[in-house]
């Protein structure tokens, strides 16, 4: 079950990854992000089964990270949205100049 | 039993995860996200992590979750239906990419791993099966994370104050 | 100078050096340069109240007022005291060394300079009989030309200026005769070089009178060359730049007559040319003559011009181990005086006369050193800073007083032009004696200093032709015989200038013909002492056949042989080699016999006969005022008029050439290939960033695709790999 776990895990990653890729809005993008964490997360479960209890401690840090970077993410586009009245990332090209 | 739960959980886990990405407006892949996360709680569950289950539970799918919707209520986003998926060479592209990253991950986790991975480490489950029937769910996370880690742990902490005060300031409005 | 420790060189046996401590040495070289810096002070104050009062939209005059300003009074006394004080400091050491009769030279080390490689140099100077002679020379010259300079130029703004710079150069020019080594030569052989840059261009307001300046840098700067490069092949042969150790080891380490020792001893002597104006490196000179006329006397004539000779007498051992470049040395010195000689025939101008005289007396010189008379060089060197000082210093009264005259009398006719001159014998009683005095003693007048000097010169040339084993008999026949013809054209030359200038009509502007008047006494007395010392300048070392005839005065001269003898420590060891070499030199003329007696007296009875025959020839002429003078001459005459074309040769052959050059540069290799480069790199650049800057659209997705292909591509070389 592990080996199975572990491949749910890259699947959900890759589909996050697509997410992240394809999709403009940044609220999605993020939501893509939250599931590539969860991919990991997962990954790292299964793996605490056959290496120790570190794996689990090592999600309970990712999760603190996950939601430390919502708050400041959704605070940026709360921000970016104040200024460019949407969400669609490519209207966000100053990076560009 | 297990094998069955692990294939429900997985199906519905990667049907939301599809969900996120291909709706068309955010509500809905936040709903679709909160499934997949309800979905890898429970398989949480049975690999016997029952205390982040419960955390997955409570603070993602719950607390965070939330957040998101409140931010997508808040900025008005349902209106916005225009589909937002790039589609034609970009989506190929993504594609492309999408397989290469199976490909690598599933070599390393399935191509590369003959040994080890595919049994279950008996020993090790064995062990913490034990360390949490004596100390609990709670207290088999608790106790390393207030020994060995406990710098880091402090150190989380206080990245949660910063990303606070971060928050703070990034959406208070200009004035 | 409490801490100048005699200390002997390495080489040196210790036993040697114990009879004679130098009396303060230091002192006399820091004196000029205290001085320097004292008159630079006031120069520097004297240039502050000017440009101050430039701002102000007035000019300053500082004779305006009823008193001189102290800036133009304290150099009076600065200037010539500290030569006063450095020449009774030289005259002590003199006085201890002669008492001391030392073999080898005394080496005083101050510091060390600098160390680098195996390369040490010393802040030391070195006395022996040979530096101590140019320090006289240099001090005692060099004093009574800062007292005649008091008078000179009392009414020139820059006076602490001149003063300053006058200072600056007899310290270098300390330096290059006491140092210990080529190194520290070197620094006063720069030195030297920038203070006739700045004096030669001392008007800097005059074009013409600044870019003679350049000229003479410039010029300098080709022979310069040569000396580094023999420092450094001096180096690599010697591991050091220390004369001590050169000349000791100078036989063991080079093969007599070999590549090195010759590529060497050309090399100084491509230096030497150019820094004592040597063919073809002469024509800085001449224009050189653009600085004040003190200036002309002490660095143009007395001393600077003759550190080539000193540099090639201080080299005699190398030389000496050189016969090819010993050749050399004297062809160009007497092809030098041959040319300059007659190119004086035909200068209009006092100075250049005087200059290209200068030009010849030191061909006579190199041509003395060149055949290994080096004592006869330096004695020579030596008599000419006499009466060649004083002939500039005449010259520079006749300018003065010329200048005045005109000055007052508003006309704009050329005070140097000596057609403009003529019977000012009667007006400038002093100067015209004493510039006799000095026009018999260049032609070789029996008893005055000339006369002993550049007939050892040409009799030793005579000497070495007929030495047995001299491969270069042939030429050093030539040689005498070109020598004995210069010396009767400066005979003619020399005389030619007094009878323009002293004798016949007065061609002065009629209204500045009264406000003619003999130079102050300030300017005068030093005209005398040198006088003094151009008559008796000779007898120090009257040679042995003379000094029991009637040449020398039947024995009663006290000092014959002497400058010989004094010198012997310092050219034995060359005479030594110079005789294994070539055999011993047959004291007979060549081709036609005689002893030294009879070409002697033949030689100043021939030169008596060209002065006279020049007075009576040229005297009876009628000449014409140079604004009436139109005649081109033409056929010799205007070649030598023009300088046989040196400088015409040199704007064609290498000005022009690398004018040229220089354009072709400009047009071709910078501005289309390297500005070309440039743009290209600047274009090419912009065109890559460009093109990378493709890959930055903007957008989140892009990144994040790039990212993940990143990402695939580490982890995929770790888990494929």
């Amino acid at each position: 079950m592990l080996a199975y776990a572990l491949l749910l895990s890259a699947a959900l990653f890759v589909i996050g990854t697509l997410g992240v890729i394809v999709r403009r809005n940044a609220i999605i993008i993020f939501l893509s992000i939250e599931l590539q964490l969860n991919a990991v997360n997962l990954a790292f479960v299964a793996l605490s089964r056959y290496t120790g209890i570190e794996g689990q401690l090592f999600v309970f840090f990712v999760m603190t990270v996950a939601a430390a970077e919502a708050a400041v993410g959704l605070a940026i586009i709360i921000s970016i949205f104040r200024h460019y009245k949407t969400v669609n990332v490519d209207r966000f090209n100053l990076l560009k100049w | 039993m297990t094998e069955i739960l692990f294939v429900l959980f997985a199906v519905v886990a990667l049907g939301g995860a599809f969900g996120v990405v291909l709706s068309r407006t955010p509500v809905a892949s936040l709903l679709f996200m909160v499934a997949t996360l309800a979905s890898v709680a429970g398989i949480y569950v049975l690999f016997e992590a029952h205390f982040l289950a419960a955390i997955q539970v409570l603070v993602y799918a719950g607390a965070i979750m939330v957040l998101f919707l409140f931010v997508i209520m808040l900025l008005n986003l349902g209106h916005d239906y225009r589909a937002d998926l790039k589609y034609g060479l970009w989506s190929l592209l993504a594609l492309v990419v999408a397989g290469l990253t199976a490909g690598v991950l599933g070599q390393a986790f399935w191509g590369a791993s003959d040994t080890g991975f595919r049994g279950d480490g008996a020993a090790v489950a064995a062990a913490l099966d034990a360390a949490v029937r004596e100390q609990g769910a709670a207290g088999v996370i608790a106790e390393p994370l207030f020994t060995d880690y406990v710098v880091a742990f402090e150190l989380m902490g206080l990245l949660l104050l910063v990303a606070i005060v971060a928050a703070v300031v990034l959406a208070k409005p200009k004035t | 100078m409490a801490l100048a420790a005699s200390m002997p060189g390495p080489h040196l046996p210790v036993q040697e050096v114990a009879h004679w401590e130098p009396v303060l040495p230091g002192l006399i070289v820091l004196l000029p340069l205290l001085g320097f810096v004292a008159n630079g002070i006031l120069a520097l104050r004297a240039a502050a109240r000017s440009s101050a009062a430039l701002r102000a939209g007035t000019d300053w005059d500082p004779f305006a007022g009823p008193a001189r300003p102290r800036t133009h009074t304290l150099p009076t006394w600065i200037g010539p005291g500290v030569m006063f004080v450095a020449f009774v400091l030289a005259l002590w050491n003199f006085a201890g060394l002669y008492g001391a009769e030392l073999h080898d030279p005394v080496v005083v080390r101050y510091w060390t300079w600098i160390v680098t490689g195996n390369l040490q140099i010393d802040a030391a100077i070195q006395l022996d009989q040979l530096s101590m002679i140019m320090m006289l020379v240099v001090t005692g010259v060099g004093f009574l030309i800062h007292v005649f300079s008091v008078g000179y130029m009392k009414d020139d703004t820059g006076y602490p200026r001149y003063f300053a710079y006058l200072n600056l150069f007899v310290f270098f020019m300390l330096v290059l005769v006491m140092g210990a080594g080529y190194a520290m030569m070197f620094i006063g052989w720069e030195g030297v070089g920038l203070c006739s840059y700045l004096l030669i261009g001392y008007w800097f307001t005059d074009r013409e009178k600044s870019d003679a300046g350049k000229k003479a840098f410039i010029v300098n700067r080709i022979g310069d060359l040569g000396f580094l490069l023999a420092m450094f092949l001096l180096f690599q042969a010697f591991g050091t730049l220390d004369f001590g150790p050169i000349f000791e080891g100078a036989e063991g380490r080079l093969a007599a007559g070999g590549a090195t020792v010759t590529a060497i001893t050309l090399l100084l002597m491509l230096g030497a040319a150019g820094k004592s104006a040597q063919v073809p490196l002469h024509v800085w000179l001449p224009d050189a003559m653009a600085g004040p006329t003190p200036v002309s006397a002490l660095i143009h004539a007395a001393t600077m011009v003759t550190a080539g000779v000193y540099m090639v007498a201080r080299s005699s051992v190398l030389y000496a181990l050189a016969p090819t470049s010993q050749a050399v040395v004297a062809g160009v010195g007497v092809l030098t005086a041959l040319l300059a000689a007659t190119i004086a025939l035909q200068q209009h101008d006092i100075k250049k006369v005087l200059a290209y005289s200068t030009v010849s007396q030191l061909g006579f010189m190199f041509l003395g050193a060149g055949v290994g008379a080096f004592t006869a060089a330096i004695f020579h060197l030596m008599t000419h800073a006499f009466f060649k000082a004083l002939l500039f210093l005449g010259a520079g009264a006749v300018i003065h007083a010329m200048h005045h005259a005109l000055h007052k009398a508003d006309s704009h006719e050329d005070a140097q032009d000596m057609r403009n001159m003529g019977g000012l014998k009667d007006r400038m009683r002093i100067t015209w004696v004493v510039m006799w005095v000095a026009t018999l003693a260049i032609a070789g007048i029996w008893p005055l200093a000339g006369f002993f000097s550049k007939d050892e010169i040409i009799w030793y040339t005579a000497a070495w032709a007929g030495a047995p084993s001299n491969p270069f008999g042939t030429l050093y026949t030539v040689y005498w015989l070109v020598a004995l013809v210069t010396a009767m054209l400066t005979a003619f030359y020399m005389t030619r200038l007094m009878v323009i200038t002293f004798h016949g009509q007065s061609r002065v502007d009629r209204n500045a013909r009264p406000h003619l008047h003999e130079a102050p006494r300030v300017m005068t007395v030093p005209l005398v002492i040198l006088a003094v010392l151009s008559v008796f300048g000779g007898w120090v070392n009257v040679p042995e056949p003379l000094a029991e005839s009637f040449l020398g005065l039947f024995g009663a001269l006290p000092m014959s042989e002497w400058l010989h003898h004094w010198l012997e420590p310092v050219t034995h060891d060359a005479a030594a080699i110079q005789t294994a070499a070539l055999g011993e030199p047959v004291y007979g003329a060549p081709l036609v016999g005689g002893g030294e007696f009879a070409w002697a007296l033949a030689s100043t009875l021939a030169a008596a006969v060209v002065v006279l025959a020049a007075l009576r020839a040229l005297g009876g002429r009628k000449y014409v005022a140079a604004a009436r003078d139109t005649a081109v001459p033409g056929g010799l005459r205007g070649i030598l008029a023009n300088k046989w074309y040196f400088d015409e040769a040199f704007d064609a052959g290498i000005v022009r050439p690398v004018l040229a050059a220089s354009r072709w540069c400009w047009k071709v290799v910078d501005t289309v290939l390297i500005d070309g480069f440039v743009n290209f790199v600047g274009n090419f650049t912009r065109l890559a960033g460009w093109t990378v800057s493709l890959f930055q659209t903007g957008q989140a997705n892009t990144y994040a695709f790039v990212l993940t292909l990143g990402v695939l591509l580490v982890l995929g070389a770790a888990v494929f790999l």
